[in-house]
């Protein structure tokens, strides 16, 4: 006997438990458990794989969006300028219309101020004239008013006549 | 068990007057006794080897000189059929003396070995043939199928085990793709460890099939170890230094090894490619040998491993016993503690070995040519 001879029972019931324990342990434990890791290790690796093509988006999208937002300045650059060079025009234009209605203005101003003159003048010359007629008549009148200063007046009016 | 105990430990005061006969005839058999003080001496390899040997009641103490332990059903296949009866019959006797009637049949227990009882006893009072000096009993003896201390231990390691496992299991099945927390922590690094380390490097693309088996084998061998080393009940059993445990286990890596060898395992052992033809038979002799001794080693490397281990640690507690003074417990107490760290070491060891060489072993008769 002794310990090196292997005993009838306890290989049977050795047998026995192993193999009940291999079936439900590969069925209730290590199927479950193994498969549960595989899951997880591929959830890993695939979110893993989601995170590198998502860093790879990410990437592609800043120098998409640099690109844009270069883009865009440039954009606003033109716009800016443009905005300024039709500002600047609109004052010119705004300025060239002043001053032409200004012009326009003191022209007609002018002409009315000439007008007006002119106007003046002939009422001035026509006055004169009518005070003109008026005093010479009344000299007239008081010359002639009797018979010897006319035929005075006569005499010097012939003596005209001759020298011609 | 409580009960069980105390109900063992009134057997063991009924048994009062069996065990001054069985002091008794333990003298005859000139087993190392003394009677200079009234106390047998200290034999601490008849301890040991009784510790490390299988037997049909789970012993746990001595009380006032009668031993105390918790009887395990006895199972007989005998030429009348089954035969049952509790292993506390046999009133701690393993001498022969006494004999237990059960089933129309009459039985003995020598060294925990059952035979059917002699109709008369010898002259030492055993009810067997003994031979006088092998003292190899020549009786009959019936099939046994008891649930022994050994088989009693490996009961509760599966128990262990599937409580260990299958709510490991059913974490993972709560909380898909999550985390392992709790218990599944403890347990994924260890099945992953042997699903990549020993199934994966050792086996190539088709160990996925494998994985339970070593799984199995690994948790096993390694539940059973560690409890092996807990000194008192339910744990302290021998079960992986026994060495029908470990042929069981040896032959099913056998099996499975062979069973999967492909043509080119075959034709390595019986016809190994590049030799000269005169040298190829002197080797498929050498090969096929080495079929049997790969699982032999195996057998022997675990059983022998875990046996050394505890002989060791009892040796050291016995040296308190063996001095007879209790001034060396310090040093056995400090030793006691080394090896058992070492040990614990040791049981993981021979766990992952023992899985490492199936492995191994496997993956050797599945190896695809690449020449």
């Amino acid at each position: 006997m002794g310990i090196v001879t292997p005993g009838f029972g306890l290989i049977f019931w050795t047998t026995l438990t192993f193999f009940i324990l291999l079936f439900l342990l590969a069925k209730f434990a290590w199927k479950p458990i193994l498969k549960a890791v595989q899951d997880r290790e591929e959830a890993i690796d695939s979110a893993l794989e989601a995170a590198k093509a998502a860093k790879a988006e990410m990437a592609s999208l800043q120098t998409n969006n640099e690109q844009l937002l270069k883009e865009a300045r440039e954009e606003r650059e033109q716009i800016l300028k443009e905005a300024r060079a039709l500002r600047d025009k609109t004052i010119a234009d705004a300025k060239t219309a002043a001053s032409e209605e200004a012009a326009k203005v003191l022209d007609a101003a002018r002409a009315q101020i000439h007008n007006e003159k002119m106007a003046a003048m002939t009422e001035v010359k026509n006055q004169v004239a009518q005070l003109a007629i008026d005093m010479s008549e009344r000299i007239l009148r008081a010359e002639l008013k009797d018979a010897a200063a006319q035929k005075a007046m006569v005499d010097r009016a012939m003596e005209d006549v001759k020298m011609n | 068990m409580a009960s069980n105990a105390v109900l063992a430990s009134e057997e063991a005061h009924t048994a009062n007057e069996h065990a001054s006969a069985i002091e008794a005839n333990a003298e005859s058999h000139g087993h190392a006794t003394e009677q200079g003080e009234e106390k047998e001496a200290f034999n601490p390899a008849e301890v040991i080897m009784h510790h490390i040997a299988d037997s049909h009641g789970w012993h746990l103490f001595d009380w006032n000189d009668h031993p105390v332990s918790i009887p395990l059903p006895v199972i007989l296949y005998t030429n009348n059929g089954l035969v049952v009866f509790s292993s506390a019959e046999f009133h701690h006797d393993q001498e022969g003396t006494h004999v237990v009637e059960a089933g129309g049949q009459r039985f003995v227990n020598v060294h925990e070995k059952i035979y059917y009882a002699s109709e008369e006893a010898n002259e030492h009072g055993v009810y067997a043939h003994m031979d006088h000096e092998t003292h190899e009993v020549s009786n009959e003896s019936p099939w046994d199928i008891s649930i022994t201390k050994n088989v009693a231990a490996l009961l509760f390691a599966a128990l262990v085990i599937l409580l260990i496992f299958l709510p490991a299991a059913r974490s993972y099945k709560k909380n898909p793709n999550s985390a392992p927390r709790g218990l599944a922590g403890f347990v994924e690094p260890l099945v992953v460890f042997v699903r990549d380390d020993i199934a994966k490097n050792n086996i190539g693309h088709h160990y996925k099939r494998f994985v339970p088996l070593l799984l199995t084998i690994f948790f096993f061998i390694w539940i059973n170890n560690l409890l092996g080393l807990v000194p008192f009940f339910p744990g302290g059993a021998n079960v992986t230094g026994n060495i029908a445990v470990t042929m069981v286990l040896a032959i099913i890596a056998f099996v499975v090894t062979n069973v999967n060898g492909n043509k080119h395992y075959w034709g390595h052992i019986f016809w190994m490619p590049g030799l000269p033809v005169a040298v190829k038979p002197l080797l498929a002799i050498v090969e096929f040998i080495g079929i049997f001794t790969k699982p032999f080693s195996l057998m022997i490397r675990l059983f022998a491993n875990i046996t050394a281990g505890h002989i060791i640690v009892l040796s050291l507690v016995s040296l308190v016993f063996i001095f007879e003074t209790v001034w060396i417990s310090p040093a056995s107490v400090l030793l006691t503690l080394f090896i058992s760290i070492l040990e614990l070491l040791v049981a993981a060891l021979q766990a992952y070995i023992f899985t490492l060489l199936t492995a191994l072993y496997i993956g050797a008769a599945m190896h695809e040519e690449h020449h």
